[in-house]
Parts: C-alpha cells; structure tokens; sequence
C-alpha cells in the first residue's frame, strides 16, 4: 500500500526531508482491529497506530474514506474527527484514503441485518453479519450510513489521537498529562506555551496509542450542531475543483466507448476503418459488449466513435414495456411470494367482512443521471495498476480490474476523485473495467475514457421498476384493514450478480419503506413478491422505499380519504412510533395544515416514510392553475437523532425533496428493445429553477440513534405531491411520472 | 486558430468544427468548463463570448476567433473572487458543485445586464441550468445576496 507513503510524502518529505516522525491515529476495535493501511510503507520514524489521523512534522491530515458526490461526506467526516482531536479544518488537509477493509462500513450491516434477523435472534445474528462483512471489507459509501457510522468512530479515532498526543507532550514536558489542555491542533502547557501535534507527531509516533478514550457529552461539543463552511465550498465556486472528468496525466490519452445500445447485448462485429482514418484517432479496440476509442482528444475520440458500423446483438431483455409490466403483474402469486414480515390481525378476514377498496400502482425504471458523465482513467503497467476515479465501492473496483489486469488487488492503486453527482450511479463500476480494458491493451499509457452522455444513460442500470397492489377496508371513519404486495425484480441481486453475486434469501428492499412503517392498523399486511430479472437494475437515492414511499402513502391515502378522514390526522391516529409521531406534528405546525384543501384550487398533501431508520414526513401544497399544476411550498421534517451540520442537513433535505418531487413528475427510462429511450436531458426532464418550491426544513433530535439523512426526504415527496393533486382538481395520480396524466408549470 | 480566453491569446490547431467545450478543455485546460450533456440542455458549459451567456458546445471552434471568451476560471479566482463567486462561497450553495460554473456564469451575466432583476428576470435566465443535486433554493438566494452587494458598489 502506497498511498500512505504518497500522503506522508506530500505531507512530510516534500520541503523539509530532514524532520522525521509521522503518527497515524485511529479508532476501530471490533473483535480485533483488521490491518491498518497507513501501516505499510510508512517513511522512518513514522507510525501509524489507527487509520483515520496521520500527523506529521509538518501536517495534520483527516482520513476521510466514504466517497463525497455532493453530500458533503469529506466535511461531515473530518468534522466528527475534529470534534474530539481539538483542530480546526482550515488547520488540516483531507484525503479519502486508500481503498481498505478498515474502512468496513457497520451501519450499512446494521440496516441489511434489521431485516435479515427479525425478533429475538437479532442481536446474535447482527454480530455474525457483521463479522462477515468484515471479512469481505464493505467500504461501501450508501444507505445514508456515513453519519451513522462515523458518528462513534470518528470522534474515538479522533480522541485517541489527542489522548496520545496529549501523553507525548507530558512525556516531553514532564507535566502530568492531567494538567495539560488541548485545543487548535496543540497541547497547552500550564504556562501557556504551545506544543504543537506537529512538533509531537514523532514522539508520539514511538507511543502506544491511548487504549481507552472517553467521548465529550453534546454540551461540550465545539463542531456538531453548528454551522460549518464546507472545505470544498471555494473550488467548487470558482471552477477549481478537479473531478475524476478532469484528471490530466502526462502522456495521457483520451477514450470513448460505444457498447451496445441496447444494453448487455453482444458485439457481434463491427468496422472501424473509417474511424480509424479520422484525425487524432489512435487506436480502436474490443471491449466487454462494444469497442474503444482511443484518441488525443475526448470530442474526437467521440466523434470518431460515431463514424464506426456495428453488429449487434440481440437484447437479452424484454424487447417492449409491456412485456415488463406483465411480468410484474404475473409476480402476486404464492410462488413468487419474497417477503410477508408484516402480518398484523387477520387481513382477509378483516376485508371479508367490509366493503374493499382496491387500487394499483406503478413506478417506472429511471435513470440516476448525476451531470458528470461516468469516466476514469486507467494506468497498467506490467505489475502495478494505478486507477483515478470516483467511485462508492473502492474495494470492488480494485478486485474487478484485477481480474480483467491479472495484476493483485494489492498492486492497484486507486485515488479516489471528487464526484459529480451519484444518487447510487457510483455504486456501479462498470466504466472503470471498460477503461482497464482498454488500458491492458496500451501498457504504460494512461487512458481515461469519459462516456458521453448518451453512451452513460443508455448503459445506466436504473432505479427497479415496481408494481403495487393494495386492498384496504375502513370502520366508523378509521382505516382498519390494510393489505400491500409490492412486485419488482430484485435490484439487490441485480447490482450484487455485477460483483460477488447474488445473496441467498429474501431481498429488504422489495418491501423498505412499507412492511416497516410505524403504523398500527388492526389487520395490517405488507407482502413482497419478486418479480423476475428483467432490465439490469441498480441502487437509485433510497433504494426501495423510492417506489414503496409512494405506494404505501397513496394506499393509505384513499382508503383515508374513504373513511372520511383528514390525511394528517388519520396518520397522527395511527401512528404507534412517537418519533415518527413528532415527525408528523412538526410539518401539521410548520404548515399550519387545516386540511387538504386550503383554498379554491389549492391542494395540500402529507406523507410519512421511514426509511434508513429515519422518519420523514412532508406537507407539499400546489395550486391549479390555468398553465397546469404548479409547486408552491414543500414543509418536511425528519428525525435524525443528532443534525452534526445545519446547512449540510438542509441542503441534503431540500435536495431530496426536489429530487422526489421532480422524478414523481418527470422521470422515466423506457426501453423498446431493450435500447433505453431517455439518451440525454432532452427526453429525460427534471425540475427546474423556475418551477421550485418554496421549501421549509426542520430536524428534530428526539432519539438517541444518530442517521444520515441523504436518502430519507425522497420517498415521501411523491405521496405528498399526489395527495396534493388529488386534492386540488380530484385527480387521483397511482402511477410515476405524474407528467403523463396532468400537466406542470 | 487564435482564440482569446480570460484575456489570453492561444494559438490552437483544431478542426474548425470542434466545439470551443473541447478546445477549452482538452487542448488549453480550463477544465472549469464543464461537459455535462453536449447539446445544450444542461449549461454545465456555460462561458461568456463578449459577455454573453453561451453554451461552449454548440460553438464551433472558428466561431469563437475573435471574441472575448471568458470561462469560469477569468471570472474571479479563489484569491480574489468575482461577488457572484463570493455569494455563492458565503451561502454554500454547492453540493456536488459539477453544475455551478455553469450556473455562476449565467448569473454573472445576468447581473451584469439587470444589476436588480425580477424573480421572473432570474427564473429566465437561469432555466437553462440544469442541478441534479437541487441546489436551486441557495442559488436563488445566491443571486440576490451578489445583487444586493453589487448594488452598493
């Protein structure tokens, strides 16, 4: 591993060869600690006791290993970290680190074991997943984890840093250490004077790191809860932050691909000679289901990837929609039954005895489109890979290209790069084995391959589509039976066949975000059934609940609007979880609800999802007019136990919130065989500036489980949005996009 | 070809059909200009040509002799940043940042026109830039804070 000696290098080497010492602080028992990256390949007189902390004469640096695609994940982390080690962050330098099983990431465990290991078996059965996920290093950046599962972990590693910095100083100074302060990225003697970590990184790097560290409690929290300016707020204001698009390496070449359109089809055959002749083209070569094109210069490389004849062949999906939704529809029978974890009361008793409404409903396919274009950029040389990019699964990436190279995991390198957008995009890594494809075959020359936007799309693997069946029976103005399936393909076998291949059992996400609501209704059944594999499929931003979010609320909806009820109201009745309850009353009082229906051609709509173990629930009001439905103003509010940056959680919210709102309307990815139709920004519509709301935000910090909230605000948006249309003109909208059954300002 | 970027001259050898996006990035590297769809939906690669808000990939290269380009990069720096930059700095408008340059430079231009624009001046002008992210509500903040601040000058 030698990244750590490239960061101490920069950090320590660079200017100032002669000052030795280095220390590398962490915190991660679990059983016992895996191997520390920052370990190997240490300068002399360095140490690196954990992985999160490198301090060096002349350095402080954060280790900040969960990808940052405009969550502000780089911030947060270092902020959690510099809670407890007593720096500022314009004191210290970031870097993700190196792709290492350190890194594993215990929350996303936690939610996968919630459902794997209901009831009484929990407890036994988490602590042998998570064992498991250790071995296997999950260093997945996804599920809303990284608050959740740095919120302890960071701030030990950043205390066992300062408690072992705080030992050298009583070591050096002949102070007991018990009268020795801390703060701005020094030990302060009784005198005053100041020792900085930096003039003690050496000594402390010959110690043993504090074994046992205790957390500061909230009131004396510096960081957590305040306001904090974003490290990458000035480069990404001024055009000078690099993304994986921008890398330039000295002889670097620049590459395209065209696979085939209509997704995992073959290459039968193609001719390039025409491509070939173009200016600047350097090479054309096979890749996995296309070609290459290599040039030395994006546009002409793409230029000339329009001039090539292709064979292809054909698409191993369903050729037309229809033939997906029938699939979906035929998968409500026992055989394909997934999941049933919600079985409250008798449900088919309960409806037999009523008067049944039923409904249906859909959810497209859709791409996640994040405005950077997928790319990376690839160097292969006859035993060592070094690889530039952006990506959510570094471990993956490292085995992929090692299997496509023949070059061991370890002797690939990858430098984690800012990334434009994801929305779970990333969490795919098909575009780094084309680049290393390509690469294998000009040894010695960096290649980075940008797709074009039209090439990333058609290769997207999209949000599952989804299907939704609900039968629901009411007494005395109450909902008293409710009964869910929900059908889609698994996208957890799906994304999971492209790595270490499918994991046995029931798949969480076919039911997230509905068999796990906190709603006490008498006869209550929530079923998954798996629908089979149809489009390649991936995680798109709340996996599951994204479709359920809507099918579960819009259930409710009418069988509440049957009874009687008002939305809110009914909901606050029914809902037995008292965090998710405050949820609810936080956005009845930021909206003032009196109602769905405020005024003449005015609507207002509520929902409530819990998903990642957040409750968020959202008021959404909209106005009819004469130019169609119009977005007024959005109230949400969510339970997150700790909000650790006010303006990173409400920029997450709201963008959520657009992002639910605007792909409820909007978003679509069809296919007609098997070529998606949505290639670029044209067909595939979001919201845009003018057409915003105005939205309002509130955390609440009632529960004493700390959660992320990148996920969280989007199922409910749609629901919202819905009841709100419903309410305004009577159209009840039960299928995604709403565009294809009312008209937006 | 010549072309004049932030006040510099470049002498570059393309084909005259080569979008200025590309010549910009690839063969001068001002990589702040960013390539989001190619066909002007999205406005990632929105530069000024003698002040006026323009998608570099609809530009052809020898359209673009003889005119002022300005990129994100001539707009201001990080040491001393234009106040549509300083706005969108002191808001933390940015998430994923990969549509701001784009969106910096269409609200450059429009304050350089309408130094006190409309709700309906600013919905206009900045339609055409698209953010995956949903950054809009701080963007919109953004331009009335540089507004308000080039109104005092």
């Amino acid at each position: 591993m030698r990244r750590a000696r490239r960061i101490a290098r920069r950090s320590f080497l660079i200017g100032s060869a002669a000052i030795a010492g280095g220390v590398a602080f962490g915190a991660y028992s679990y059983h016992r600690p895996v191997a520390n990256p920052l370990l190997e390949d240490l300068p002399p007189g360095a140490a690196a006791l954990t992985p999160y902390v490198l301090i060096t004469a002349e350095a402080i640096t954060l280790i900040t290993p969960r990808a940052d695609m405009g969550q502000g994940a780089y911030g947060v982390q270092a902020a959690l970290i510099a809670e407890e080690l007593d720096v500022d962050l314009d004191q210290v330098r970031l870097d993700p680190g190196p792709p290492s099983a350190a890194y594993w990431n215990t929350a996303l465990s936690e939610e996968i074991a919630a459902f794997m290991a209901p009831g009484a078996f929990n407890t036994v059965a988490r602590a042998g997943l998570d064992t498991a996920m250790k071995l296997i290093g999950l260093q997945i950046t996804g599920g809303s984890t990284t608050v959740p599962d740095g919120f302890d972990k960071l701030r030990e590693a950043g205390a066992v840093a300062r408690e072992t910095l705080r030992q050298a100083a009583a070591r050096q100074s002949g102070i007991a250490a018990d009268r020795l302060r801390t703060e701005r990225g020094a030990v302060i003697l009784p005198d005053g004077t100041r020792l900085a970590y930096t003039a003690l990184a050496a000594a402390a790097a010959r110690m043993e790191p504090a074994r046992t560290v205790t957390l500061r409690a909230p009131g004396k929290w510096r960081l957590i809860g305040q306001p904090m300016q974003r490290p990458d707020m000035v480069a990404k204001s001024t055009g000078t932050q690099d993304y994986g698009i921008d890398v330039a390496l000295p002889g670097m070449v620049h590459a395209t691909v065209v696979l085939n359109p209509a997704q995992g089809g073959a290459l039968l055959g193609y001719d390039a000679s025409e491509a070939m002749a173009m200016r600047g083209v350097k090479a054309v070569v096979p890749v996995t289901g296309g070609v290459g094109v290599v040039a030395d210069n994006t546009w002409r490389a793409m230029r000339a990837a329009q001039a090539i004849r292709f064979d292809w062949g054909a698409s191993p999906m369903p050729g037309q929609m229809q033939e997906h939704w029938q699939a979906l529809s035929d998968s409500f029978t026992r055989a394909s039954r997934d999941s049933r974890r919600r079985d409250d009361g008798d449900v088919e008793a309960a409806l037999r005895k009523r008067q049944v409404i039923t409904a249906e409903y859909r959810a497209p396919y859709l791409a996640h489109a994040p405005l950077e274009p997928v790319n990376a950029t690839v160097r292969v040389d006859a035993d060592a890979v070094e690889i530039w990019t952006g990506t959510q699964i570094p471990r993956f990436v490292q085995d992929n290209v090692s299997r496509i190279t023949g070059i061991p995991a370890r002797r690939i390198t990858l430098h984690a790069q800012m990334i434009g957008g994801s929305f779970g995009h990333r969490l795919e890594d098909a575009v780094v084995s084309r680049a290393a494809e390509i690469a294998l075959q000009m040894p010695g020359t960096p290649v980075k391959l940008t797709y074009s936007r039209e090439e990333d799309m058609r290769q997207e693997y999209p949000r599952q589509i989804a299907m939704a069946r609900m039968r629901g029976a009411l007494s005395d103005g109450k909902v008293e039976a409710y009964d869910l399936g929900i059908a889609m393909p698994s996208v957890i076998a799906s994304q999971m066949r492209r790595q270490t291949g499918a994991p046995p059992g029931p798949d969480s996400q076919i039911v997230a975000g509905a068999w796990d609501q906190p709603f006490d209704i008498p006869h209550h059944r929530v079923t998954g059934y798996r629908a089979p594999d149809l489009a390649a499929i991936s995680s798109w931003r709340a996996v599951g609940a994204s479709t359920n979010g809507f099918f579960y609320n819009a259930g409710l909806d009418e069988v509440i609007h049957a009874a009687g009820a008002d939305p809110l109201e009914e909901r606050l009745r029914l809902c037995a979880d008292p965090l998710a309850r405050k949820v609810l009353e936080a956005v009845g009082e930021m909206s003032g609800w009196s109602g769905p229906a405020p005024g003449p051609g005015q609507g207002r709509g509520v929902a409530l999802t819990t998903s990642f173990g957040v409750p968020c629930a959202e008021v959404v009001e909209v106005a009819a007019t004469d130019r169609g439905i119009r977005l007024v103003s959005v109230w949400a509010a969510a339970e997150v136990g700790r909000v650790v940056d006010p303006v990173n959680f409400e920029n997450n919210m709201r963008g959520g919130v657009i992002w639910g709102l605007g792909h409820a309307m909007l978003g679509e990815t069809t296919y007609a065989q098997g070529r998606a139709e949505q290639e670029n920004f044209d067909s595939f519509q979001s919201l845009r500036f003018s057409q915003i709301p105005e939205i309002f935000v509130r955390g609440l910090e009632n529960g004493t489980d700390v959660r992320g909230i990148g996920e969280p605000p989007v199922p409910p948006a749609a629901p919202a949005l819905a009841g709100a249309i419903f309410a305004a003109t009577g159209t009840r909208l039960r299928e995604m996009p709403f565009a294809r059954f009312v008209d937006f300002a | 070809m010549e072309l004049t970027v932030n006040g510099t001259s470049h002498q570059v050898d393309v084909e005259p059909e080569m979008p200025l996006l590309w010549v910009l990035r690839d063969e001068l590297g001002y990589k702040g200009v960013k390539f989001g769809c190619g066909i002007a939906q999205c406005g990632a690669c929105t530069v000024h040509l003698d002040g006026v808000p323009t998608r570099a990939c609809q530009i052809r290269a020898e359209d673009a002799q003889g005119v002022e380009i300005t990129t994100i990069e001539g707009l201001g720096t990080p040491e001393a940043p234009h106040p549509v930059q300083m706005a969108w700095i002191t808001r933390q408008v940015a998430q994923c940042g990969y549509c701001q340059s784009g969106q910096i430079m269409a609200a450059a231009a429009l304050l350089a026109q309408s130094p006190n624009p409309s709700d309906d001046e600013i919905d206009s002008a900045m339609d055409g830039n698209l953010c995956r992210c949903g950054t809009y509500p701080r963007i919109r903040a953004a331009i009335r804070d540089a507004a308000a601040r080039l109104s005092e000058v």
